[in-house]
């Protein structure tokens, strides 16, 4: 097990001069900050162009650039944005906990929704609740989340005026971007439940468990659920990846300040230091998710952990 | 055993009655009814066993007897189950509330499966296993019921049971953990135990221990025992009554001694007539086919002719194997360094001649099958020659190599994975003659097909059919025809019958032979079932840990058998006649695993003449190999 974290995590050392690579290079097509900075007002000559791209370091060769981005990543130093000057690192410190407690609350919701409906689908396999639960699953997936997200300020904050509709201020404000993450997740781990959950419950381990005389929901969340879990970590590992795309647009609809808000803003300010770290945070997070699923394997699976 | 029944109980009194019992499945061409009005005792202590063939409805009635065919999509669509825990008076487990039926599974009717690899649940300790039923019912805590585990595990003769308690499904062999199972089965001293196949996947010396460890427990607490089985050998060791199962009617029940010497249904008779028995063919040189006894519609029909197996000619061998070595590396460092290999093949030399069976007899782990896949090409040897017809595998060019595998086909165990289901059996037929360009024109391959049906016995017409519309015996003689096409010389059948029912597999048994005697075929035989490889082969190889421990004619084995190993396995093989004497010697012991660590070599036996052509690896060597 412990040979096998440090091969993971070697391999995430590739994995993160991979990103950063694509990243640096690929927000450099994006356009000139310069003329960006300077707003396209009257009166700017080539010349301040020139210089305003020598102050950011713009005009050394793009190896040059990315190598000095590179020094910095292992000081935990991200540059400073080219609007104000903040520190990148700061700007991420502040974004980061708002985007991480946004995706966990997501996640948490939605695991906490789908592995009951999902088991109760899968007992009730072909009959109406199973039949029900699936048509609302597929009902969730047909949703596009913004669309979802614009309909929930609608209805809570306009029409009854329950929760604030922007902002994080409180508990109450994560209700909705939260519910808009956890069902559109929600829709698509309760087929993955239902489906490893059926093909638990005909192993023979469970007929011998519901032979001993256990009760029944003994044999489902003991004896079948620990069982099913192992392709729902797999699962729940890769959705991660999704999970903070598709966190971009809710943060945009909630105007929720996290790494969602600080790269959009970033990509239309052509602020490529901040694009570049909170990228760069944002990649590094999603590996070391993928590191922790592995370790989860071993946790929920005996013949991984023993190896 | 009777002796034991007045413990508990009065006799006259049964445990258990199940009586007109149906049940039904819901499919999609409406009810279908498994089990039709059967009826039947179990008396305190004593053992009952069910036999039947695939689809009697013998593993439905064991699951409806505690209601857990719930749990299948069953439902018992007529009848009682009256369950007497305490003598008396009676419950009907049919109309039993879901909580007096909890009460009574795993405390007074226990059960144990088939497949003990996956009885178990991979993400529990053994400990935690057995402690839950006893926490359960028992209401023990965990210290208290720790202990008691421990005990158990020592009651079915665990070594280490301390350490087991902490350890994993998978960290057991398959023997080790249905012995779990018993133990877990037996936690709360249940009144029936319901033993569904409990041996079948286990190799044979490992099964004559777990017989052994059910009957003495079952003598020492009473236990009442309904045992499903197919296998008659194993009824006639454990049984005192005996139901007979057919197509989900009972057709007949007796005292064992009865069923086996005055079957009175023609099922029955049928039956008993295809069980290969050991010891059948004692004092013939030579293999013989001889008759079996069908089921036409419900009359019993006669099927085949006895005929002597004289096929074999031994003036020059079609393949000679020389010092084959196959090993597998395991295990790796964090560098990717080899720290175990599978010894599977060490060393192994045999000669197979033309139209000669060759079996190839060993347990789990001994390197039966390797040995076939290697011949087949499809494992790379790591050292030995293999010659075919005088030339050497190696040196072969990949033309040649090619066409060898034209020459020697494998026919596999399960009929029904190596028939790709979504091409019609006439297509999987005709795809060895298309590869190896045996013939061109595509109306003659379709001839040749229909030609090869009929040569197995089924019809010609049959070669637009898919595989799913054959039954299990159809699709080997599919499997069959398919290696036939390309026209072999040799024949590589691993555990090819295994699989199959007994009616069914002694006429496939038949089919082989009579194949060998029309086309001079040789096959290597590869199986655990000492009593098919008595009745198919002209000479006999014992394999132990990747090494042939005895070789010789088949008389000379079975009659004359020289090695420790080769009297073990043929001791431990169940026969079919209660007459005999029960008590036999004790089998002990787990089959040991061919991983070694890197540089650990296993010794290479000696092997000397005891008679000619009858090898056998000197013992001391392989004491010394096992260690």
């Amino acid at each position: 097990m412990a040979g096998f974290i440090l091969k993971r995590l070697f391999q995430a050392v590739f994995v993160v001069l991979a990103v950063t690579l694509i990243v640096s290079f690929a927000v450099r097509l994006s356009g000139d900050p310069a003329i960006m900075l300077t707003g396209g007002a009257g009166g700017v000559t080539e010349q301040d162009l020139q210089n305003i791209r020598k102050a950011l370091g713009l005009e050394r060769s793009f190896f040059a650039q990315y190598f000095s981005f590179l020094q910095g990543i292992l000081v935990g130093d991200f540059g400073r944005s080219f609007m104000g000057g903040t520190p990148v690192a700061k700007l991420i410190g502040q974004a980061l906990p708002a985007t991480l407690l946004l995706a966990f609350a997501s996640l948490l919701t939605s695991i906490a929704i789908s592995v009951p409906l999902g088991v109760y689908a899968a007992v009730k396999r072909g009959r109406w609740p199973d039949q029900l639960i699936r048509i609302l699953s597929l009902v969730g997936l047909s949703f596009p989340n913004f669309w979802l997200a614009i309909m929930m300020v609608l209805f809570f904050s306009i029409t009854l005026g329950l929760l604030p509709p922007s902002g994080m201020e409180g508990p109450q404000s994560f209700v909705m971007p939260a519910l808009t993450m956890a069902i559109i997740l929600t829709a698509t781990n309760v087929r993955l439940v239902r489906t490893s959950m059926l093909e638990t419950l005909s192993q023979q381990y469970i007929m011998v468990a519901r032979s001993k005389g256990l009760k029944d929901w003994v044999v489902l969340y003991k004896h079948a659920l620990r069982n099913s879990a192992i392709p729902l970590v797999t699962y729940i590992g890769l959705q991660f990846g999704g999970l903070i795309g598709s966190i971009v647009i809710v943060e945009r609809v909630f105007n929720w300040p996290g790494m969602g808000t600080l790269a959009f803003d970033a990509i239309s300010a052509r602020d490529y230091p901040v694009l570049q770290g909170s990228i760069t945070v944002l990649a590094l997070f999603i590996v070391f998710i993928n590191i922790a699923v592995d370790i989860a394997y071993g946790l929920v699976d005996p013949r991984i952990r023993t190896e | 055993m009777s002796e034991h029944t007045a413990k508990i109980g009065s006799a006259n009194e049964p445990l258990l009655s199940v009586r007109s019992l149906s049940v039904e499945f819901r499919t999609d061409q409406g009810a279908f009814r498994a089990v039709k009005d059967v009826s039947f005792d179990v008396q305190p202590g004593k053992t009952l066993a069910v036999v039947g063939e695939s689809g009697s409805g013998k593993s439905v009635t064991s699951l409806a007897i505690m209601r857990l065919t719930d749990y299948t999509g069953g439902r018992i669509a007529g009848g009682e189950v009256l369950f007497r825990p305490k003598g008396g008076e009676a419950i009907d487990l049919v109309k039993a509330s879901d909580d007096t039926l909890r009460g009574i599974r795993g405390k007074d009717i226990a059960m144990i499966f088939q497949e003990p690899m996956t009885s178990l649940n991979p993400v529990f300790t053994i400990g935690n296993q057995i402690g839950e039923t006893l926490a359960l019912h028992e209401g023990l805590n965990t210290r208290d019921s720790r202990l008691r585990a421990k005990e158990l595990l020592q009651k079915v003769r665990l070594p280490d049971a301390d350490k087991l308690l902490d350890r994993y499904p998978h960290q057991l062999s398959g023997g080790m953990r249905q012995r779990v199972m018993i133990a877990m089965a037996l936690a709360c001293n249940p009144k029936l135990l319901i033993a569904d196949e409990p041996t079948t996947a286990l190799d044979v010396t490992i099964q004559a221990q777990i017989l052994n460890i059910i009957r003495d427990l079952q003598q020492e607490m009473g236990t009442a025992v309904i045992f499903i089985t197919h296998d008659m050998g194993v009824v006639a060791e454990m049984a005192d009554d005996v139901v007979v199962m057919w197509k989900g009617d009972k057709v007949e029940q007796a005292p064992v001694r009865e069923i086996f010497a005055a079957p009175k249904h023609p099922y029955t008779r049928a039956l008993l007539s295809a069980v290969p028995r050991l010891g059948s063919l004692k004092g013939q040189p030579l293999p013989k086919r001889s008759p079996v006894m069908v089921m036409d519609g419900g009359e019993p029909r006669q099927v085949g002719e006895t005929h002597v197996q004289n096929t074999a000619n031994y003036t020059k061998p079609i393949l000679q194997v020389d010092k084959l070595t196959t090993r597998f590396d395991v295990g790796k460092t964090f560098f990717g360094r080899v720290t175990h290999r599978v010894h599977a093949v060490e060393e192994v030399s045999f000669d197979i001649y033309p139209g000669e069976t060759l079996a190839l007899v060993g347990e789990s782990g001994s390197g039966k099958s390797t040995i076939g896949r290697t011949l087949q090409q499809l494992i790379e040897p790591t050292g030995g020659t293999v010659r075919f017809d005088g030339r050497d595998m190696n040196a072969m060019s990949h033309g040649e190599r090619r066409r060898l595998r034209q020459q020697i086909q494998y026919i596999f165990q399960d009929p029904f994975a190596s028939l790709d289901p979504r091409h019609t059996v006439g297509y999987s037929i005709a795809e060895p003659i298309v590869v190896h360009g045996l013939i061109k024109d595509r109306k003659a391959i379709d001839k040749r097909v229909q030609e090869l049906l009929e040569q197995v016995g089924l019809q010609p017409q049959h070669a637009k059919r898919y595989p799913h519309e054959f039954s299990g015996g159809q699709r080997q003689r599919v499997c069959i025809a398919r290696a036939l096409a390309s026209d072999p010389k040799l024949i590589i059948a691993d555990e090819s019958v295994s699989a199959l029912d007994v009616s069914i597999q002694a006429q496939i048994v038949n089919l082989l032979m009579e194949l060998q005697e029309r086309r001079g075929l040789s096959y290597l035989f590869i199986t655990h079932d000492m009593a098919v490889v008595e009745k198919i082969s002209h000479r006999v190889a014992v394999m132990y840990l990747g090494q042939i421990v005895e070789i010789g004619t088949r008389q000379a084995v079975f009659e004359n058998p020289q090695h420790s190993y080769t009297r073990k396995l043929l001791s431990a093989v169940p026969i079919a006649d209660p007459q005999r004497e029960r008590a036999k010697t004790r089998i002990e012991g787990e089959i040991p695993s061919p991983v070694r660590p890197v540089g650990k070599e296993p010794a290479i036996h000696r092997m000397h003449e005891v008679e000619p052509g009858h090898w056998v690896a000197l013992e001391a060597d392989t004491m010394r190999g096992a260690a």
